[in-house]
């Protein structure tokens, strides 16, 4: 369970992070939504201790992440950034053991390296995997990274605008990959999303933030209304239901 | 090209550059030897531990400065450590005199810049680390801007300087290998060893600090306090390498490039190694041509920046092309 308490976090007299609270609990597909600057982003950089919090506290099973020990945090919770530059020069499989650091500090054991060879063949990265990462497309590269925070193994997985920059074909290939690490590894898993649909089709909860602060959460179903994206996001809407998805049409 | 990359392994590249630092070593001690082995021992003995020392200085700080910098143009003369120098080495001789900076002791001289470089380096970090992921951009720019007031701080001294006083400052502000002060071999291994036992100690991480600040964290790895041990460390290591010979900036640049171009890989396991044998290869083997070749009539700083310039642009080329 993530519990945030009250986290706040202005950048010169501007709260981005406003007083929010909430609590995410174990197991599911979280997804936070909400326009730019709703504090979406800065608010998975607290709870993943890359970014310190004003006031407040982010408790990961009972951790307090800004006095927990970073080895033991990261062996509890990762996260995949939206801007992945990197000036080394690595090849996919180099990448991908880097989410072993947190368990074997750079030695990598027989039980390491199968984790890698998993996490590889999972997201369909074995015919690349000696290939440098300047050497992929926009699309392999963001599985090779999906693929690092993987073999880290984390119970809490987060994610920071993972479709960004993805065909239709990759993007949706990522959401079912992200729902699958919740319904068959059982992992925690936090989407920072900007596509409501994404958001509605693989959700378990959606969380909307506006301006600092928490505007709803709740399901899908509760969520995905008229009434509450139009508060949300400030554009007139239609949702459409098809089968037992909630689809929004936004275009007039 | 790429198949080249692949077929050449890191192993292989360690173990060339560092038979090549090894044969400059020998070809250093041997070529040219004539008359009684212990004087020659000696006297090119002492010679060759200096060049060691500030072979390895230069390469490790180097390499470190770029992997926890993001950058692969940077040195850590970047944020004023040479111009700190410049500074300390003025302001001695401004204040005590030709004579007076002559008479103190190196021993103490080495301890003090040190303890002073480690002291800028530190005040620089604690200032400006108030967390975020501008800071270490932020302490580049104040490095460069603090630079740039000891660049003119010295040369506001050097001008009001007795002309007799600034000859000998620019002597011993000049880069020069033939000059190894011996007193001041002891006390900089003994720092060059302590702060390779601290690096041995860290080594795990630099992979990690290389993939940017969000992710080392990201994989549990205490970014604020491992990088402000490593500015300590680098500091430590630049005094070595200043006070042993004096500045040399583009030395570092043109290793460190060397050895991420040729290590086709970016585990430091390999790129350090291979950094410092490049490093000792170039000094000992430039010092070599120097002495031998040109029989002392140029600067070793002009073969290297010749030779490495050229080594420099082969690789940029080969580089484009792939």
């Amino acid at each position: 369970m993530i519990e945030i308490q009250e986290v706040t976090k202005s950048y010169g007299g501007t709260a981005v992070v406003d007083r929010v609270s909430l609590t995410l609990p174990s197991g599911g597909l979280t997804s936070i939504i909400g326009p730019n600057g709703a504090g979406k982003s800065t608010l998975l950089s607290i709870v993943s201790r890359l970014m310190p919090m004003d006031t407040g506290k982010v408790l990961v099973d009972g951790l307090d992440v800004s006095r927990a020990a970073g080895d033991v945090l990261a062996r509890r919770l990762s996260i995949m950034r939206q801007d992945n530059h990197i000036t080394a020069r690595l090849s996919v499989r180099d990448l991908v053991a880097f989410g072993r650091y947190p368990y074997s500090k750079g030695r990598l054991t027989a039980a390491d390296a199968e984790h890698i060879d998993r996490s590889i063949a999972y997201l369909g990265l074995e015919p690349y995997q000696n290939r440098f990462l300047d050497e992929l497309s926009g699309g392999q590269r963001q599985r090779a990274f999906i693929a690092m925070v993987l073999c880290q193994d984390t119970d809490y997985m987060l994610f920071d605008e993972p479709l960004n920059n993805l065909d239709i074909k990759h993007a949706v290939e990522t959401m079912k990959l992200l729902r699958r690490l919740a319904d068959d590894f059982a992992k925690t898993v936090v989407v920072v999303l900007h596509d409501i649909n994404f958001a509605s089709a693989y959700s378990d909860r959606i969380v909307a933030m506006q301006g600092g602060r928490l505007a709803f959460e709740g399901p899908p179903q509760d969520m995905i209304v008229p009434s509450r994206l139009q508060a949300i996001f400030d554009v007139d809407c239609r949702v459409h239901a098809v089968g037992d998805t909630r689809l929004v049409n936004y275009f007039d | 090209m790429q198949a080249d990359a692949k077929r050449i392994s890191p192993s292989t590249v360690l173990i060339a550059s560092a038979a090549l630092a090894l044969l400059s070593m020998i070809a250093f001690m041997t070529i040219g030897a004539k008359g009684s082995w212990s004087f020659i021992l000696s006297f090119r003995g002492t010679k060759l531990i200096g060049m060691v020392l500030v072979a390895y200085a230069i390469a490790v700080s180097t390499v470190l400065f770029q992997t926890i910098s993001g950058n692969r143009v940077l040195t850590p003369s970047i944020i004023g450590f040479d111009a700190m120098y410049t500074l300390l080495q003025t302001v001695m001789v401004f204040f005590l005199g030709a004579a007076g900076a002559a008479s103190v002791n190196p021993q103490a001289q080495f301890t003090l810049e040190t303890a002073v470089m480690v002291g800028l380096s530190l005040l620089l970090f604690r200032a400006l680390f108030s967390g975020g992921s501008r800071s270490l951009h932020l302490l580049m720019l104040v490095g460069v801007i603090l630079g740039g007031l000891f660049r003119s701080l010295s040369s506001f001294l050097q001008r009001v300087l007795d002309p007799n006083d600034f000859i000998v400052l620019q002597d011993r502000l000049f880069a020069s290998f033939n000059s190894i002060d011996a007193n001041l071999l002891g006390i900089a291994a003994a720092a060059t060893l302590a702060v390779t036992f601290v690096l041995w100690r860290l080594s795990p991480t630099f992979d990690v600090l290389s993939l940017g600040r969000e992710a080392a964290i990201g994989l549990g790895v205490d970014h604020q306090r491992i990088v402000t041990l490593l500015l300590v460390l680098i500091a430590v290591l630049v005094s070595v390498s200043t006070a042993l010979v004096g500045p040399v900036t583009f030395f570092g640049l043109l290793v460190a490039s060397l050895a991420w171009q040729l290590t086709p890989t970016a585990s430091h396991r390999f790129v350090l190694p291979v950094a410092v044998s490049i490093a000792i290869a170039t000094l000992v083997g430039g010092q070599v041509v120097l002495e031998r070749l040109f029989a002392f009539n140029t600067a070793l700083s002009i073969v290297i920046e010749f030779f490495g310039g050229l080594v420099f642009i082969f690789l940029l080329i080969r580089g484009s092309a792939r």
